[in-house]
């Protein structure tokens, strides 16, 4: 399949992104629980990251994938920090709940 | 030598700042070695330009430095040092010295330890600067400074609500003559358009002469005088300022602070001397303060109000002698005054310290045989101040009453001030016995460390001998011209100490049961508080004042400002409703705001 | 070819779909699983060998298997499953699911005319190795400073502390 250009119009792929988006932040809104927040929140960065290499699918360069490794380097990281958030969570409330922690409200 | 000059008010200063600014993390010993040794290099330098002064006998004026130059007015720094200037140096660092050394024992062990010297520092070199000060604006600098130390150190205490009421009485009390000082300073910007002291006087002196300038200047003069002096009509502030520390009341409201007025009348003399009524009006307001506060301590339960009504006393005669013309007279009493009034001040805090401090005099008694030295230090003390023979104070108010007598004869005010010499033996009798004589009271405990004994002892020689200390002020006042006094003026002017002390002795011996139902006279209630001046201040300016600012509480130029302040607290009470907590009402928004900002987008 | 392409498009919705309804985390993160390989399958398609690569290891592989350590770790068992069904009943989602289909109608009614371009060539590893290495150089280093970063923040967050009395627990 090399050099034999895109297989689908562009539209569609950013459709596709925009559909996982979507639903990562459905996820994020409606979830009270922190894990399923941190996948929502993987999904729409997936989304994000798709629609990287999709543009350098079409200009047919690296910058796209380069990019996207960055995406990967922070959803690395983000995950690192959030799962050690989750940890200590867990561990002063006995529960993931999300709205239990409202201290900081004005 | 005159290159050192500026040294002498810049050390203290310097210390002052070093010791306010990181003075509580230095050690005791060291803020001692700053505090004092800052003080002890300035009297050392003051005694070296004095001796030279002494010797050559020329005003000196330094290098002037510019510090304000608007619109034709130009403002220097410079430093002069005349006769008048060398006696002042001399009191404030001689004085001041000991004094400070009589605080590193007095003060030993209190919290605010540093910052005591370092106020006490800022006080010296304000004073300095105050008496060196070749411009009205330096010395306004002195003079508002030395204000603000009065201010810090008599609420030095600050925990205690009573000390901070004094410390703003004393302030706000003498701001009033401190407008009136910076009126007068206006008034010779905008004639002379200068305010280098010696050029404001020369172009006074051709310029005013039979013009009614001399008389408004010299009375805005007086007020400013009168306000820091706490002369009347504005001298309630001084005996409130006894709840600061001993020798912060012997330091600058006994023997130099407070005669600041003094020294002012006498450096603006040339002005004074073109407004003969004003003249007038500082010896009467000289002697009537003199008989009043004398009064006054005749009859004060608190030690250290005694002596505070003592000072306005002493400070009334030299005003007196200022007014009548005797100047050089008024500032040889302002030396011994400094002198012997440190010294009681000093002795009253070594026997409050001893007896726990405990200040009032009905609680005190039989304490001659138990504090033998502050007996001595008193008795000094209280002779030097009722005049007796052979004592400094005696040639001083001696010289104020005979030159009085001599150049105007025996007007209203100078009857006063002859009786008021009669009160002041009979207060400082009275001062003596009921502290030294009767029945012992409260148990002292002696606290004798050199540091204290020190101070004393060498005040002691000063009250005594200190008449002796020259005073190079020739060239400053015009000689008087010398005059009979008749021999009867003079006997009487020798009898009224005596006067006032047989009396004392009298009715300490004999009228008990009168001493009893004087005290609990009326009149003796009102001279207490001291004539009713707080009383009728407070009726006639504090309670309309509060009255109108209550009134005028609601005025329409805050309503703008309320209702901002309204508005944004509103604001916040709505805008915090959205601060919830609330992790994913957060998110929400966030989304919220793609989409409106993606259908402006599509729209 | 863009069948295959689009079947795994619609593999990724709906496995996106039951990781946002789940009950159970393991459950979950399985279907997510699911998700990056279907759109690691994409990304070969697209012509980005490279990138399918580190999705399906890093991603698939390392991501989730930390988050596998922390659900299994956390332990919450069954009870966990309850709670999540109790808390996913009720009307709540309706505002959100709302705003996010306002969304993603917004989305593709300015995506979807967009205007297909080049036809490219498939970009092979060594491509992006050249670009990482050449003109993202400081990306990378950029990159190594956050993850430096997050280790040490993920220490620091972990780490027991000894509660002073009067902490709020």
């Amino acid at each position: 399949m090399e050099s034999q250009g895109l297989l689908i119009p562009i539209e569609h792929g950013l459709l596709f992104a925009a559909a996982l988006f979507c639903i990562g932040l459905a996820g994020v809104l409606t979830r009270r629980n922190l894990l399923f927040m941190l996948m929502s929140l993987e999904l729409m960065l997936n989304a994000a990251a798709f629609v990287f290499v999709l543009a350098g699918a079409v200009h047919g360069n690296a910058d796209g994938q380069v990019m996207f490794i960055l995406i990967l380097t922070l959803a690395a990281a983000e995950v690192a920090l959030a799962l050690a958030l989750v940890v200590q969570l867990y561990r002063r409330r006995r529960s993931l709940d999300i709205d239990s922690l409202d201290g900081m409200r004005g | 030598m005159t290159a050192w000059l500026g040294w002498i008010p810049a050390l203290p200063l310097f210390s002052s700042l070093v010791l306010l600014l990181v003075g509580g993390r230095l050690g005791q010993r060291l803020v001692t070695l700053l505090g004092v040794g800052s003080v002890l290099g300035s009297a050392l330098l003051s005694g070296l330009l004095i001796a030279d002064f002494l010797a050559e006998g020329a005003a000196v004026t330094t290098r002037q430095l510019p510090w304000l130059s608007s619109m034709g007015l130009e403002v220097a720094f410079g430093l002069y040092f005349d006769g008048l200037s060398a006696v002042m140096l001399g009191v404030i660092t001689g004085v001041g010295l000991l004094i400070h050394l009589y605080s590193a024992a007095y003060m030993a062990g209190d919290e605010g330890y540093a910052r005591f010297f370092g106020y006490l520092n800022l006080f010296v070199g304000a004073m300095l600067l105050l008496v060196l000060a070749d411009d009205f604006l330096l010395l306004y600098l002195g003079w508002e400074g030395v204000g603000l130390c009065s201010f810090l150190l008599i609420g030095f205490w600050y925990r205690e609500p009573a000390n901070g009421y004094a410390a703003r009485k004393a302030f706000v009390v003498t701001r009033v003559g401190d407008i009136a000082l910076a009126v007068a300073l206006l008034i010779m910007i905008q004639q002379f358009g200068t305010l280098h002291i010696q050029t404001v006087i020369e172009r006074a002196q051709l310029q005013w002469l039979g013009s009614d300038w001399s008389f408004w200047v010299a009375l805005l003069l007086l007020g400013g005088a009168v306000g820091k002096s706490a002369q009347l009509p504005l001298q309630t502030w001084l005996p409130d300022a006894m709840a600061g520390p001993t020798p912060v009341s012997a330091l600058i409201h006994a023997a130099t602070m407070v005669t600041a007025g003094v020294y002012l009348i006498a450096r603006t003399q040339g002005i004074f001397l073109l407004a003969p009524r004003i003249m007038e009006l500082v010896a009467l307001v000289g002697a009537l303060t003199l008989f009043l506060a004398a009064c006054s301590a005749l009859v004060q339960h608190d030690l250290k109000r005694v002596l505070a009504y003592s000072t306005i006393s002493q400070i009334g005669y030299m005003f007196f002698a200022l007014g009548a013309g005797a100047f050089s007279a008024a500032i040889f009493h302002l030396m011994t005054h400094a002198f012997f009034k440190a010294l009681l001040f000093l002795a009253a805090g070594q026997v409050i310290l001893s007896l726990h401090h405990e200040q009032d005099l009905r609680r005190m008694g039989g304490l001659l045989r138990r504090l033998p030295f502050s007996a001595l230090c008193f008795a000094i003390g209280c002779a030097a101040l009722a005049a007796l023979p052979l004592t400094s104070g005696f040639y001083s108010k001696d010289a104020i009453l005979l030159q009085a007598y001599g150049l105007h004869g025996g007007s209203l005010a100078w009857w006063l001030a002859l009786a008021g010499a009669a009160v002041t033996a009979l207060y400082s009798l009275r001062l003596f016995l009921k502290l030294f004589f009767g029945e012992a009271v409260t148990e002292p405990s002696p606290d004798m460390r050199p540091t204290l004994v020190v101070p004393l002892a060498l005040l002691c020689l000063l009250a005594l001998f200190g008449a002796l200390i020259p005073q190079p002020l020739g060239a400053v006042f015009a000689p008087l011209a010398a005059t009979e006094v008749p021999a009867a003026v003079h006997g009487a002017i020798l009898i009224m100490p005596w006067l006032g002390l047989v009396t004392g002795v009298l009715l300490w011996r004999y009228g008990r049961g009168f001493r009893q139902r004087w005290s609990d006279s009326a009149l003796a209630r009102s001279w207490r508080a001291g004539w009713g001046f707080d009383a009728l201040y407070d009726g006639l300016l504090v309670q309309p004042l509060l009255l109108l600012a209550r009134l005028n509480r609601k005025d329409l130029a805050d309503r703008p400002v309320q209702f901002v302040a309204w508005l944004s607290a509103r604001g916040h009470a709505w805008l915090s409703v959205t601060q919830n907590g609330r992790l994913r009402r957060y998110a929400a928004g966030i989304a919220l705001g793609a989409v409106l900002v993606l259908t402006v987008v599509t729209l | 070819m863009p069948f295959l392409f689009y079947l795994c498009a619609l593999i990724a919705l709906l496995a996106a779909w039951q990781v946002i309804r789940g009950v159970n985390a393991m459950h979950a993160l399985l279907y997510l699983i699911v998700v990056l390989l279907a759109i690691a399958l994409m990304f070969f398609m697209l012509g980005a060998p490279f990138a399918a690569a580190l999705e399906v290891i890093i991603y698939a592989g390392a991501i989730m298997v930390l988050m596998v350590f922390v659900i299994m770790m956390l332990n919450q068992g069954d009870s966990a499953v309850g709670q999540e069904r109790a808390w996913r009943a009720g009307r709540i989602w309706r505002g959100p699911a709302l705003l996010c289909a306002v969304l993603l109608a917004q989305l593709g009614y300015l995506l979807l005319p967009a205007v297909v371009s080049a036809d490219a060539a498939a970009v092979d590893a060594v491509a992006v190795g050249r670009a990482l290495y050449g003109p993202y150089l400081l990306l990378v280093e950029l990159a190594s400073m956050l993850l430096l970063a997050a280790l040490v923040g993920a220490w620091h967050l972990t780490r027991v502390l000894k509660h002073r009395p009067g902490e709020e627990v």
